[in-house]
Protein backbone atom coordinates (compact mmCIF):
# COMPACT_ATOMS: atom_id res chain seq x y z
CA UNK A 1 0.00 0.00 0.00
CA UNK A 2 1.59 3.41 -1.10
CA UNK A 3 0.72 6.22 1.15
CA UNK A 4 0.25 9.77 -1.10
CA UNK A 5 0.56 12.04 1.92
CA UNK A 6 3.16 13.97 0.59
CA UNK A 7 4.87 13.61 -3.33
CA UNK A 8 8.22 12.67 -1.28
CA UNK A 9 6.77 9.57 0.13
CA UNK A 10 7.82 6.33 -2.18
CA UNK A 11 6.49 3.19 -1.31
CA UNK A 12 9.07 0.68 0.05
CA UNK A 13 10.05 -1.72 -2.66
CA UNK A 14 9.72 -5.08 -0.92
CA UNK A 15 11.10 -7.57 -4.11
CA UNK A 16 13.52 -10.12 -3.64
CA UNK A 17 16.96 -9.19 -4.04
CA UNK A 18 18.73 -10.33 -7.78
CA UNK A 19 21.58 -12.09 -7.93
CA UNK A 20 23.55 -8.67 -8.96
CA UNK A 21 22.10 -7.46 -5.15
CA UNK A 22 22.86 -10.15 -3.48
CA UNK A 23 26.69 -10.07 -4.19
CA UNK A 24 26.55 -6.94 -2.36
CA UNK A 25 29.93 -6.26 -3.95
CA UNK A 26 28.58 -3.68 -6.66
CA UNK A 27 26.49 -1.67 -3.94
CA UNK A 28 29.55 -1.50 -2.04
CA UNK A 29 31.64 -0.08 -4.61
CA UNK A 30 29.07 2.63 -5.15
CA UNK A 31 29.34 2.84 -1.30
CA UNK A 32 32.44 3.83 -1.70
CA UNK A 33 32.81 6.40 -4.12
CA UNK A 34 30.01 8.02 -2.17
CA UNK A 35 32.07 7.93 0.67
CA UNK A 36 35.25 8.42 -0.82
CA UNK A 37 33.84 11.42 -2.41
CA UNK A 38 32.97 13.16 0.30
CA UNK A 39 36.91 13.44 0.96
CA UNK A 40 37.29 15.83 -1.77
CA UNK A 41 33.97 18.25 -0.05
CA UNK A 42 34.39 21.01 1.54
CA UNK A 43 34.62 20.61 5.43
CA UNK A 44 31.20 21.54 7.22
CA UNK A 45 32.70 22.20 10.49
CA UNK A 46 35.04 25.24 11.41
CA UNK A 47 37.93 25.58 13.96
CA UNK A 48 35.96 26.62 16.05
CA UNK A 49 37.96 28.96 18.46
CA UNK A 50 40.07 30.45 16.58
CA UNK A 51 37.54 30.95 13.53
CA UNK A 52 33.75 31.95 14.24
CA UNK A 53 30.77 31.74 12.18
CA UNK A 54 28.97 35.19 11.55
CA UNK A 55 25.71 35.15 13.57
CA UNK A 56 22.73 36.74 11.08
CA UNK A 57 21.99 40.15 11.57
CA UNK A 58 18.83 39.46 13.38
CA UNK A 59 20.06 36.89 15.56
CA UNK A 60 18.78 37.34 19.22
CA UNK A 61 21.71 36.69 21.78
CA UNK A 62 21.68 38.82 25.25
CA UNK A 63 20.10 41.77 26.59
CA UNK A 64 21.84 44.94 27.49
CA UNK A 65 19.99 47.91 29.12
CA UNK A 66 20.72 50.99 27.09
CA UNK A 67 21.61 54.40 28.29
CA UNK A 68 20.74 57.50 26.81
CA UNK A 69 23.18 60.54 25.41
CA UNK A 70 23.92 61.59 28.47
CA UNK A 71 24.85 58.37 29.89
CA UNK A 72 21.53 57.98 31.98
CA UNK A 73 19.81 54.92 32.09
CA UNK A 74 16.70 54.75 30.19
CA UNK A 75 14.63 52.01 31.89
CA UNK A 76 11.78 53.32 34.43
CA UNK A 77 10.82 50.35 35.56
CA UNK A 78 7.65 50.96 33.90
CA UNK A 79 7.46 46.35 33.85
CA UNK A 80 6.08 45.56 30.48
CA UNK A 81 9.13 43.79 29.58
CA UNK A 82 8.45 41.55 32.10
CA UNK A 83 4.87 41.64 31.38
CA UNK A 84 5.05 40.57 27.69
CA UNK A 85 8.32 38.24 28.88
CA UNK A 86 6.49 34.76 28.16
CA UNK A 87 9.04 32.75 29.94
CA UNK A 88 8.20 35.00 32.92
CA UNK A 89 12.33 35.39 33.07
CA UNK A 90 12.34 38.96 34.46
CA UNK A 91 12.02 40.89 37.53
CA UNK A 92 12.07 44.30 38.72
CA UNK A 93 12.00 46.66 41.86
CA UNK A 94 10.82 50.32 40.45
CA UNK A 95 11.75 53.34 43.03
CA UNK A 96 11.90 56.87 42.77
CA UNK A 97 14.47 59.19 41.85
CA UNK A 98 15.66 61.59 44.22
CA UNK A 99 16.77 65.48 43.53
CA UNK A 100 20.88 64.47 43.03
CA UNK A 101 20.17 61.09 40.88
CA UNK A 102 19.03 63.39 38.28
CA UNK A 103 22.66 62.67 36.51
CA UNK A 104 22.03 59.13 36.96
CA UNK A 105 18.30 58.24 35.63
CA UNK A 106 16.20 59.72 32.54
CA UNK A 107 13.28 59.63 34.53
CA UNK A 108 11.77 60.23 37.71
CA UNK A 109 10.95 56.41 38.24
CA UNK A 110 13.75 53.84 37.51
CA UNK A 111 14.81 50.46 38.02
CA UNK A 112 16.28 49.79 41.46
CA UNK A 113 17.11 45.80 40.93
CA UNK A 114 16.71 44.54 37.23
CA UNK A 115 17.18 40.59 37.18
CA UNK A 116 17.51 38.15 33.62
CA UNK A 117 17.13 35.06 34.35
CA UNK A 118 19.13 33.64 31.22
CA UNK A 119 18.22 30.13 31.93
CA UNK A 120 14.41 30.97 31.82
CA UNK A 121 14.68 33.72 28.80
CA UNK A 122 14.22 31.76 25.63
CA UNK A 123 15.89 35.00 23.65
CA UNK A 124 12.61 35.39 22.00
CA UNK A 125 13.20 39.48 21.59
CA UNK A 126 9.15 40.38 22.84
CA UNK A 127 11.01 42.51 25.78
CA UNK A 128 12.71 44.55 23.08
CA UNK A 129 9.39 45.11 21.35
CA UNK A 130 7.61 46.30 24.19
CA UNK A 131 9.58 48.50 25.83
CA UNK A 132 8.60 52.07 24.85
CA UNK A 133 12.10 53.57 26.38
CA UNK A 134 14.22 52.00 24.41
CA UNK A 135 16.30 50.46 27.36
CA UNK A 136 16.44 46.92 26.15
CA UNK A 137 18.18 45.14 23.55
CA UNK A 138 18.72 42.31 22.86
CA UNK A 139 22.50 41.51 21.15
CA UNK A 140 24.59 39.45 19.24
CA UNK A 141 26.88 37.41 22.21
CA UNK A 142 25.18 34.08 23.80
CA UNK A 143 25.07 33.61 27.58
CA UNK A 144 28.24 31.84 28.62
CA UNK A 145 28.90 28.68 30.54
CA UNK A 146 28.57 28.69 34.07
CA UNK A 147 29.40 26.53 37.25
CA UNK A 148 25.94 27.24 39.17
CA UNK A 149 22.24 28.20 38.36
CA UNK A 150 22.98 31.38 40.18
CA UNK A 151 25.57 32.46 37.46
CA UNK A 152 23.01 32.62 35.26
CA UNK A 153 20.86 35.48 36.87
CA UNK A 154 21.53 38.19 35.39
CA UNK A 155 21.61 41.60 37.71
CA UNK A 156 21.14 44.92 36.47
CA UNK A 157 25.26 45.46 36.65
CA UNK A 158 25.55 42.88 34.17
CA UNK A 159 23.08 44.03 31.72
CA UNK A 160 24.06 47.67 31.73
CA UNK A 161 26.25 49.07 29.01
CA UNK A 162 29.67 50.79 30.89
CA UNK A 163 29.49 54.72 31.03
CA UNK A 164 31.24 55.63 27.94
CA UNK A 165 33.90 57.87 29.45
CA UNK B 1 70.90 -30.30 21.12
CA UNK B 2 69.42 -27.88 18.65
CA UNK B 3 69.21 -25.16 20.99
CA UNK B 4 72.87 -25.63 22.08
CA UNK B 5 73.75 -24.86 18.34
CA UNK B 6 72.72 -21.55 18.23
CA UNK B 7 75.06 -18.58 18.99
CA UNK B 8 75.09 -15.80 20.24
CA UNK B 9 75.05 -13.54 17.97
CA UNK B 10 72.30 -14.83 16.12
CA UNK B 11 70.25 -14.47 19.68
CA UNK B 12 70.89 -11.02 19.54
CA UNK B 13 70.24 -10.60 15.55
CA UNK B 14 66.98 -11.89 16.55
CA UNK B 15 66.00 -10.04 19.30
CA UNK B 16 67.06 -6.80 17.93
CA UNK B 17 64.55 -7.50 14.94
CA UNK B 18 61.80 -8.40 17.50
CA UNK B 19 62.42 -5.70 19.05
CA UNK B 20 61.96 -3.48 15.71
CA UNK B 21 58.93 -5.25 14.84
CA UNK B 22 57.02 -4.97 18.37
CA UNK B 23 57.80 -1.31 17.90
CA UNK B 24 56.92 -0.88 14.47
CA UNK B 25 53.30 -2.49 14.91
CA UNK B 26 52.51 -0.60 17.66
CA UNK B 27 53.57 2.83 16.35
CA UNK B 28 51.22 2.08 13.67
CA UNK B 29 48.79 0.71 15.34
CA UNK B 30 48.86 4.05 17.19
CA UNK B 31 48.42 5.89 14.18
CA UNK B 32 46.07 3.88 13.12
CA UNK B 33 43.78 5.00 15.82
CA UNK B 34 44.50 8.64 14.35
CA UNK B 35 44.03 7.48 11.21
CA UNK B 36 41.34 6.06 11.76
CA UNK B 37 39.43 9.34 13.12
CA UNK B 38 40.62 11.35 11.15
CA UNK B 39 39.63 9.22 7.98
CA UNK B 40 36.28 9.09 9.56
CA UNK B 41 36.28 12.82 10.13
CA UNK B 42 36.88 13.49 6.77
CA UNK B 43 34.40 11.17 5.36
CA UNK B 44 31.75 13.09 6.78
CA UNK B 45 32.96 16.20 6.09
CA UNK B 46 34.40 17.24 9.83
CA UNK B 47 37.95 18.11 10.44
CA UNK B 48 38.68 15.20 12.88
CA UNK B 49 40.88 15.33 15.39
CA UNK B 50 43.41 18.32 15.30
CA UNK B 51 43.99 20.15 18.62
CA UNK B 52 46.67 17.93 19.91
CA UNK B 53 49.94 18.95 17.80
CA UNK B 54 50.41 19.91 14.25
CA UNK B 55 46.80 17.47 12.91
CA UNK B 56 46.05 16.42 15.84
CA UNK B 57 49.37 13.94 15.56
CA UNK B 58 50.00 13.82 19.42
CA UNK B 59 46.22 12.40 19.65
CA UNK B 60 46.94 8.94 20.25
CA UNK B 61 49.49 10.19 23.57
CA UNK B 62 47.19 11.63 24.86
CA UNK B 63 44.45 8.92 24.15
CA UNK B 64 47.11 6.55 25.97
CA UNK B 65 47.58 8.80 28.75
CA UNK B 66 43.62 9.46 29.28
CA UNK B 67 43.57 5.46 29.66
CA UNK B 68 46.32 4.71 31.71
CA UNK B 69 44.60 7.72 34.24
CA UNK B 70 41.57 6.30 34.10
CA UNK B 71 39.95 4.29 37.10
CA UNK B 72 40.55 0.30 37.19
CA UNK B 73 37.61 -1.33 37.87
CA UNK B 74 37.35 -4.98 38.18
CA UNK B 75 33.03 -5.97 39.02
CA UNK B 76 33.04 -7.58 41.81
CA UNK B 77 31.46 -11.16 40.73
CA UNK B 78 34.23 -11.39 38.04
CA UNK B 79 36.47 -14.35 37.85
CA UNK B 80 39.52 -11.79 38.41
CA UNK B 81 42.10 -13.95 36.83
CA UNK B 82 40.35 -14.53 33.44
CA UNK B 83 39.45 -10.85 33.35
CA UNK B 84 42.50 -9.61 33.60
CA UNK B 85 43.76 -12.88 31.31
CA UNK B 86 41.27 -11.52 28.38
CA UNK B 87 43.00 -8.72 26.78
CA UNK B 88 46.17 -9.78 27.44
CA UNK B 89 45.57 -12.46 25.59
CA UNK B 90 44.16 -10.56 23.02
CA UNK B 91 47.49 -8.36 22.64
CA UNK B 92 49.88 -10.88 22.85
CA UNK B 93 47.63 -12.90 20.20
CA UNK B 94 47.67 -9.83 17.86
CA UNK B 95 51.25 -8.95 18.18
CA UNK B 96 52.34 -13.28 17.47
CA UNK B 97 51.15 -13.21 14.15
CA UNK B 98 53.94 -11.18 12.94
CA UNK B 99 56.94 -13.01 13.71
CA UNK B 100 56.24 -15.08 10.41
CA UNK B 101 55.83 -12.13 8.14
CA UNK B 102 59.11 -11.72 5.81
CA UNK B 103 59.18 -8.11 6.23
CA UNK B 104 61.85 -7.54 3.72
CA UNK B 105 64.74 -9.01 1.42
CA UNK B 106 67.52 -10.44 2.99
CA UNK B 107 69.61 -7.76 4.38
CA UNK B 108 73.19 -8.23 3.03
CA UNK B 109 76.23 -7.32 4.20
CA UNK B 110 79.81 -6.61 2.25
CA UNK B 111 81.48 -9.16 4.40
CA UNK B 112 78.67 -11.56 2.75
CA UNK B 113 76.85 -12.38 5.40
CA UNK B 114 73.28 -11.78 5.12
CA UNK B 115 70.06 -10.82 7.62
CA UNK B 116 66.75 -12.22 7.12
CA UNK B 117 64.07 -9.65 8.30
CA UNK B 118 61.64 -12.44 9.31
CA UNK B 119 61.99 -13.55 13.35
CA UNK B 120 61.08 -17.46 12.36
CA UNK B 121 60.53 -18.95 8.69
CA UNK B 122 58.72 -21.11 9.63
CA UNK B 123 58.10 -24.06 7.04
CA UNK B 124 53.71 -23.74 8.28
CA UNK B 125 53.73 -20.33 8.37
CA UNK B 126 50.60 -19.73 7.11
CA UNK B 127 49.55 -22.85 9.28
CA UNK B 128 50.88 -20.72 12.27
CA UNK B 129 48.75 -17.97 11.36
CA UNK B 130 45.70 -19.86 11.24
CA UNK B 131 46.05 -21.29 14.65
CA UNK B 132 47.27 -17.92 16.42
CA UNK B 133 44.24 -16.56 14.59
CA UNK B 134 41.77 -19.16 16.44
CA UNK B 135 43.96 -18.71 19.40
CA UNK B 136 42.90 -14.85 19.15
CA UNK B 137 39.16 -14.71 19.84
CA UNK B 138 39.87 -16.68 23.43
CA UNK B 139 40.67 -13.60 24.77
CA UNK B 140 36.81 -11.65 23.53
CA UNK B 141 35.58 -14.78 24.70
CA UNK B 142 37.84 -15.22 27.86
CA UNK B 143 37.19 -11.56 28.95
CA UNK B 144 33.38 -11.33 28.07
CA UNK B 145 32.68 -14.68 30.26
CA UNK B 146 34.61 -13.22 33.15
CA UNK B 147 33.01 -10.21 33.18
CA UNK B 148 29.89 -12.17 34.81
CA UNK B 149 27.07 -9.00 32.55
CA UNK B 150 24.93 -10.66 30.04
CA UNK B 151 25.48 -8.30 27.32
CA UNK B 152 29.52 -9.38 27.30
CA UNK B 153 28.37 -12.91 27.64
CA UNK B 154 25.93 -12.06 24.20
CA UNK B 155 28.98 -10.62 22.80
CA UNK B 156 31.82 -13.33 23.67
CA UNK B 157 29.01 -16.10 21.89
CA UNK B 158 28.89 -14.19 18.99
CA UNK B 159 32.65 -13.86 18.76
CA UNK B 160 33.20 -16.69 18.82
CA UNK B 161 30.75 -18.73 16.57
CA UNK B 162 31.73 -15.73 14.02
CA UNK B 163 35.30 -16.27 13.99
CA UNK B 164 34.52 -20.42 13.64
CA UNK B 165 32.31 -19.58 10.92
CA UNK B 166 34.84 -17.18 9.06
CA UNK B 167 37.57 -19.37 9.78
CA UNK B 168 36.15 -22.50 7.79
CA UNK B 169 36.13 -19.94 4.50
CA UNK B 170 39.20 -18.57 5.39
CA UNK B 171 40.97 -21.49 5.54
CA UNK B 172 39.40 -23.01 2.40
CA UNK B 173 40.27 -19.81 0.59
CA UNK B 174 43.76 -20.62 1.13
CA UNK B 175 43.74 -24.04 0.25
CA UNK B 176 43.43 -23.11 -3.19
CA UNK B 177 46.49 -20.33 -2.86
CA UNK B 178 48.79 -23.11 -0.85
CA UNK B 179 47.98 -25.63 -4.08
CA UNK B 180 48.96 -23.37 -6.68
CA UNK B 181 52.30 -21.57 -4.64
CA UNK B 182 53.06 -25.83 -3.47
CA UNK B 183 54.07 -23.99 0.00
CA UNK B 184 53.18 -22.92 3.48
CA UNK B 185 56.26 -20.78 4.09
CA UNK B 186 55.75 -16.96 3.73
CA UNK B 187 58.84 -16.81 2.47
CA UNK B 188 57.90 -18.70 -0.08
CA UNK B 189 55.47 -17.79 -1.54
CA UNK B 190 56.73 -13.85 -1.36
CA UNK B 191 59.44 -15.48 -3.44
CA UNK B 192 57.35 -16.55 -6.37
CA UNK B 193 55.46 -13.18 -6.58
CA UNK B 194 58.50 -11.03 -8.28
CA UNK B 195 57.74 -8.18 -10.41
CA UNK B 196 53.82 -8.10 -10.97
CA UNK B 197 53.29 -11.85 -11.01
CA UNK B 198 50.67 -11.32 -7.73
CA UNK B 199 48.63 -13.94 -6.58
CA UNK B 200 45.70 -11.94 -6.47
CA UNK B 201 45.61 -12.08 -10.30
CA UNK B 202 46.10 -15.77 -10.14
CA UNK B 203 43.53 -16.29 -7.52
CA UNK B 204 41.28 -13.35 -7.36
CA UNK B 205 38.04 -15.02 -5.63
CA UNK B 206 40.37 -16.68 -2.88
CA UNK B 207 41.70 -13.02 -2.11
CA UNK B 208 37.72 -11.46 -2.29
CA UNK B 209 36.72 -14.43 0.28
CA UNK B 210 40.15 -14.03 2.55
CA UNK B 211 39.38 -10.18 2.73
CA UNK B 212 36.08 -10.50 3.82
CA UNK B 213 36.82 -12.96 6.25
CA UNK B 214 39.60 -11.14 7.50
CA UNK B 215 36.76 -8.49 8.29
CA UNK B 216 35.00 -11.09 9.92
CA UNK B 217 38.12 -12.38 12.21
CA UNK B 218 39.23 -8.89 13.01
CA UNK B 219 35.73 -7.91 14.62
CA UNK B 220 35.52 -4.79 12.13
CA UNK B 221 33.04 -3.01 10.54
CA UNK B 222 30.85 -4.71 8.95
CA UNK B 223 31.01 -7.37 10.96
CA UNK B 224 31.84 -6.40 14.30
CA UNK B 225 28.84 -7.96 15.74
CA UNK B 226 30.64 -8.50 18.95
CA UNK B 227 30.74 -5.08 19.63
CA UNK B 228 27.69 -3.81 18.84
CA UNK B 229 27.49 -0.26 20.65
CA UNK B 230 23.44 -0.28 19.98
CA UNK B 231 22.64 -3.23 21.56
CA UNK B 232 25.47 -4.92 23.65
CA UNK B 233 26.97 -1.79 25.01
CA UNK B 234 30.10 -1.91 23.58
CA UNK B 235 29.97 -6.22 24.30
CA UNK B 236 33.00 -7.83 25.39
CA UNK B 237 34.63 -4.51 26.72
CA UNK B 238 31.21 -3.34 28.48
CA UNK B 239 32.78 -3.96 32.10
CA UNK B 240 36.36 -3.31 31.07
CA UNK B 241 37.93 0.29 31.86
CA UNK B 242 41.80 2.12 31.47
CA UNK B 243 44.26 0.56 29.93
CA UNK B 244 42.48 -3.14 29.92
CA UNK B 245 39.82 -1.22 27.74
CA UNK B 246 42.83 0.66 25.96
CA UNK B 247 44.85 -2.96 25.29
CA UNK B 248 41.15 -4.73 24.08
CA UNK B 249 40.80 -1.31 21.49
CA UNK B 250 44.52 -0.83 20.20
CA UNK B 251 45.34 -5.32 19.95
CA UNK B 252 42.63 -4.62 17.40
CA UNK B 253 44.39 -1.52 15.58
CA UNK B 254 47.68 -4.24 15.92
CA UNK B 255 46.16 -7.31 14.28
CA UNK B 256 44.28 -4.71 11.62
CA UNK B 257 48.13 -3.88 10.77
CA UNK B 258 49.39 -7.68 10.89
CA UNK B 259 46.23 -8.72 9.21
CA UNK B 260 46.99 -5.90 6.08
CA UNK B 261 50.92 -7.26 6.38
CA UNK B 262 49.42 -10.99 5.79
CA UNK B 263 47.72 -9.88 2.51
CA UNK B 264 50.03 -8.09 1.13
CA UNK B 265 52.28 -10.66 1.70
CA UNK B 266 49.76 -13.74 0.12
CA UNK B 267 48.26 -11.90 -2.57
CA UNK B 268 49.92 -8.48 -3.30
CA UNK B 269 53.56 -9.82 -3.51
CA UNK B 270 54.51 -8.61 0.06
CA UNK B 271 57.96 -6.83 -0.71
CA UNK B 272 58.14 -6.70 -4.63
CA UNK B 273 57.31 -4.38 -6.67
CA UNK B 274 57.70 -4.08 -10.59
CA UNK B 275 61.18 -2.41 -11.37
CA UNK B 276 62.09 -2.71 -7.81
CA UNK B 277 64.43 -5.74 -8.23
CA UNK B 278 66.43 -3.58 -11.39
CA UNK B 279 66.90 -1.11 -8.14
CA UNK B 280 69.28 -3.45 -6.47
CA UNK B 281 72.44 -3.35 -7.85
CA UNK B 282 73.00 0.14 -7.36
CA UNK B 283 72.68 0.85 -3.97
CA UNK B 284 74.04 -1.01 -0.93
CA UNK B 285 72.05 -4.55 0.61
CA UNK B 286 70.57 -2.70 3.60
CA UNK B 287 69.02 0.05 1.45
CA UNK B 288 66.94 -2.00 -0.81
CA UNK B 289 66.31 -4.29 2.12
CA UNK B 290 64.82 -1.21 4.14
CA UNK B 291 62.97 -0.18 0.22
CA UNK B 292 61.58 -3.42 0.35
CA UNK B 293 60.18 -3.12 4.06
CA UNK B 294 58.88 0.45 2.97
CA UNK B 295 57.52 -1.29 -0.18
CA UNK B 296 55.47 -3.89 2.17
CA UNK B 297 54.56 -1.21 4.78
CA UNK B 298 53.01 0.86 2.15
CA UNK B 299 51.28 -1.83 0.72
CA UNK B 300 49.92 -2.64 4.18
CA UNK B 301 48.96 1.07 4.87
CA UNK B 302 46.65 1.09 1.82
CA UNK B 303 44.82 -1.95 3.51
CA UNK B 304 44.75 -0.48 6.85
CA UNK B 305 43.08 2.36 4.72
CA UNK B 306 40.55 0.11 3.17
CA UNK B 307 39.40 -1.43 6.24
CA UNK B 308 39.14 2.08 7.83
CA UNK B 309 37.04 2.88 3.94
CA UNK B 310 35.19 0.04 4.40
CA UNK B 311 33.88 1.17 8.30
CA UNK B 312 32.84 3.90 7.87
CA UNK B 313 30.92 3.06 4.62
CA UNK B 314 28.76 -0.15 5.16
CA UNK B 315 26.27 0.06 7.96
CA UNK B 316 26.68 -3.54 10.55
CA UNK B 317 25.37 -6.69 9.33
CA UNK B 318 22.78 -8.40 11.12
CA UNK B 319 23.60 -11.75 12.84
CA UNK B 320 21.67 -13.99 10.61
CA UNK B 321 22.39 -12.15 7.25
CA UNK B 322 26.12 -12.73 8.74
CA UNK B 323 25.58 -16.28 9.42
CA UNK B 324 24.13 -16.32 6.12
CA UNK B 325 27.08 -14.35 4.44
CA UNK B 326 29.35 -17.37 5.93
CA UNK B 327 28.01 -20.57 5.53
CA UNK B 328 25.51 -20.28 2.52
CA UNK B 329 28.23 -17.95 0.12
CA UNK B 330 31.13 -18.03 1.21
CA UNK B 331 31.65 -21.58 2.22
CA UNK B 332 30.48 -22.91 -0.80
CA UNK B 333 31.93 -20.33 -3.18
CA UNK B 334 35.56 -21.18 -1.12
CA UNK B 335 34.97 -25.17 -1.65
CA UNK B 336 34.26 -23.98 -5.44
CA UNK B 337 36.88 -22.19 -5.93
CA UNK B 338 39.50 -25.03 -4.40
CA UNK B 339 37.85 -27.64 -6.94
CA UNK B 340 38.29 -25.46 -9.86
CA UNK B 341 41.96 -24.59 -9.22
CA UNK B 342 42.76 -28.68 -7.93
CA UNK B 343 41.08 -29.50 -11.20
CA UNK B 344 43.25 -26.46 -13.45
CA UNK B 345 46.72 -27.59 -11.46
CA UNK B 346 45.64 -31.17 -12.77
CA UNK B 347 44.71 -30.59 -16.26
CA UNK B 348 48.29 -28.37 -16.18
CA UNK B 349 50.85 -31.10 -14.90
CA UNK B 350 49.40 -33.77 -17.44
Amino acid sequence: MAYTISNRAKPVDRKPMTFAEKLYLPAIAKGLTITLGHIFKKKATINYPEVQREFSSTFRGLHILNRDEEGRERCTACGLCALSCPAEAITMEAAERTKDEEHLYREEKYAASYEINMLRCIFCGLCEEACPKDAIYLTQTFAPANYDRKGFIYKKEDLLIPQKN
Amino acid sequence: MLILSVSLSFIIQKLILIACIFGGSLGVALYSTWAERKVAAVMQDRRGPNRAGPFGLFQPLADGVKMFMKEEIIPMFSSKFLFILGPCLSMIVALMTSAVVPWGPDMKFRDGSSVPLQVADVNVGILFIFGVLSVGVYGIMLGSWASNNKYSLLSGLRAASQAISYELALGISIIAMVMMTGSLSLREIVDQQTGLNWNVFKQPIAFLIFLVCSFAELNRAPFDLAECESELIGGFHTEYSSMKLGFYLFSEYISMFVTSAIISTLFFGGYHLPGLDSLAPHMPGWAFSLLGVGVLLGKSICFILFFMFIRWTIPRFRYDQLMNLGWKSLIPLALVNMLITGAVILLKSH
